[in-house]
């Protein structure tokens, strides 16, 4: 009689290999998308119908996200700098937490969850009701004319999504600390503009949000692209969009963190 | 090849992984007929069609379509070979981001460079042929589906294609569209001087519209003649399809254990 482990030990062993594939099919489709980015900006009609869906349309929810965590940080910030009486730092502390960490961090999990999910279930709509098959049928390739444009939309908006998130935060650390608590105005901007450095910490948080909207649409296009043509398949699909991005994302950002802010 | 067959299929196999979809097909389509590939659901029809539009290719033997050998073209032919063909999907398979009027002009904004107003006349004249020229502004959520079935026609022919081919084109439709549209396959291909292959199961439509028909049944060819040829075919496994008997070759039930013992009546039996 096999070993009581031996399914357990199969199972691992099957899921590993089936990993390892879709990892390979994944790198291979967006090897292709990039291939096909000339085709894309060659056409930029194709992309700017995309910014609009992904990043227009993700606006309202960043922009007032990105308020509401402002205005909590200072609160929270003057709370904890009050007691070493050091409440003119508030603004190094919003502007600081919002352009390394949470600008980029918060900005892309509300992508994921709201543009890149929508992506997933159009993709995966598209390919269940034959439109994918349609477009290749019609000579014309899908990864070309669908994927590609998608992908350099969602790559475009999600550093622009995250400035604009960070911007509002400040503006709402603002508006709680000095007009709301009466931090002074003047500590409150001066010292926020001497701490932080364009390069230290506004360019890596860039780089940081570059790099996540890379991940999301990445995940969101295969796991669409990719979905059993089924409407259980396609849900299926769109949970894991989610999940997957928004753990890729924390992942990525400690391994960028690490990287990026080691001296300091 | 004579220049008369415009497809030929000779001793294709195709197998998915090990379980074989298609054994020892041969069949011709000769230029400007309309051809009728039927069999019952799951017979391998659909896998011909793939082959024929080279989304797949077989796993022994040769398709040819118009002197090339699907086989020997790399992606690029086989898109350049596509230009050709027009599709027809079982619901369609229209766009549903784009209107009907896009919908139409898509291959044409695709695949040439003419001008937005000619574009706009062959929309015009395409969507007219299939009697929806009022239907243009419209969005595909916005259509029946016997209408929708038609935009995807008007779609199908936008580049007169050399070749039509369509998937279950009938189902699903009501009476009234489903004789609208086995009337357009039979026209478009006598005025547009294409050549179609129709897969149905709708043995009775079809066969009021089509020059010949290939049966399939389980990968094989089983049957191939004309209309009346199949309508008097002795064969009992064509006979029951064409008529569509219940009992036949082609069994009702799924292969299942013995019904009585499945109800356990064995057991009440003993107690």
């Amino acid at each position: 009689m096999p070993h009581r482990s031996l399914p357990t030990v199969r199972s691992i062993g099957s899921n590993t290999i089936d990993n390892v594939l879709r990892l390979g099919y994944a790198t291979r489709f967006i090897g292709l998308a990039l291939a096909h980015s000339g085709t894309s900006f060659a056409r930029p009609g194709l992309i700017v119908r995309e910014l609009y869906y992904t990043g227009v349309l993700s606006l309202v929810i960043i922009l007032v996200s990105g308020l509401f965590v402002g205005m909590v940080l200072g609160l929270q910030g003057y709370q904890t700098l009050t007691t070493y009486g050091s409440e003119s730092a508030l603004g190094v502390l919003v502007a600081l937490s919002l352009v390394r960490e949470l600008g980029p961090v918060v900005s892309a999990l509300l992508f994921a969850s709201r543009a890149g999910s929508a992506m997933t279930a159009e993709i995966g709509l598209m390919k269940a009701t034959e439109q994918l098959s349609a477009m290749e049928m019609m000579a014309v390739d899908p990864i070309a004319r669908v994927v590609s444009p998608r992908f350099w939309a969602g790559v475009i908006s999600m550093p622009l999504l995250a400035a604009m998130f960070s911007a509002m935060g400040v503006f709402g650390g603002y508006v709680v600390g000095v007009v709301l608590i009466g931090v002074d105005e003047g500590s409150f901007w001066s010292q926020m503009q001497s701490a932080v450095d364009v390069r230290e910490d506004v360019l890596n948080g860039v780089i940081k949000s570059f790099v996540f909207g890379v991940a999301v649409t990445w995940i969101a296009l295969f796991e669409g692209y990719d979905a059993p043509p089924t409407a259980e398949g396609v849900s299926g699909a769109t949970t894991r969009t989610v999940v997957t991005s928004s753990l890729a994302i924390l992942g990525l950002d400690f391994i960028l963190t690490s990287f990026m802010f080691r001296g300091v | 090849m004579s220049s008369d067959t415009l497809i030929e299929i000779k001793d294709v196999n195709f197998a998915y992984g090990r379980r074989p979809i298609l054994t020892g097909i041969n069949m011709t389509i000769p230029r400007g007929k309309v051809v009728a590939l039927m069999g019952i659901s799951g017979s391998g029809k659909t896998t011909l069609l793939r082959l024929i539009g080279g989304v797949m290719k077989p796993t022994s033997g040769e398709v040819w379509v118009n002197g090339q050998c699907t086989s020997a073209l790399d992606t690029q032919g086989i898109y350049r070979m596509r230009r050709h063909m027009g599709m027809l999907f079982q619901f369609g398979a229209l766009f549903t981001d784009l209107s009907v009027f896009d919908n139409v002009a898509f291959q044409m904004r695709e695949h040439t460079e003419l001008p937005e107003s000619m574009i706009r006349d062959l929309v015009m004249m395409k969507l007219h042929a299939v009697g929806l020229r009022g239907a243009a502004r419209l969005m595909p959520s916005e259509l029946s589906g016997g209408m929708a079935r038609r935009v995807a026609l008007a779609r199908a022919i936008a580049l007169d294609p050399m070749i039509m081919m369509y998937d279950e084109p009938f189902t699903g439709l009501d009476p009234i569209s489903l004789g609208v549209i086995a009337n357009l396959v039979r026209e478009l291909n006598d005025t547009l001087g294409t050549t179609s292959l129709v897969v149905t199961h709708d043995v009775q439509e079809a066969l009021d519209v089509v020059d010949y028909v290939y049966y399939l049944s389980d990968g094989k060819m089983m049957a191939h003649g004309t209309p009346e040829e199949m309508r008097a075919n002795r064969d009992p496994l064509v006979h029951q399809f064409v008529y569509g008997e219940a009992e036949g070759p082609v069994a009702y039930q799924y292969p299942s254990s013995d019904y009585a013992q499945e109800l356990r009546m064995g057991e009440r039996h003993a107690a």
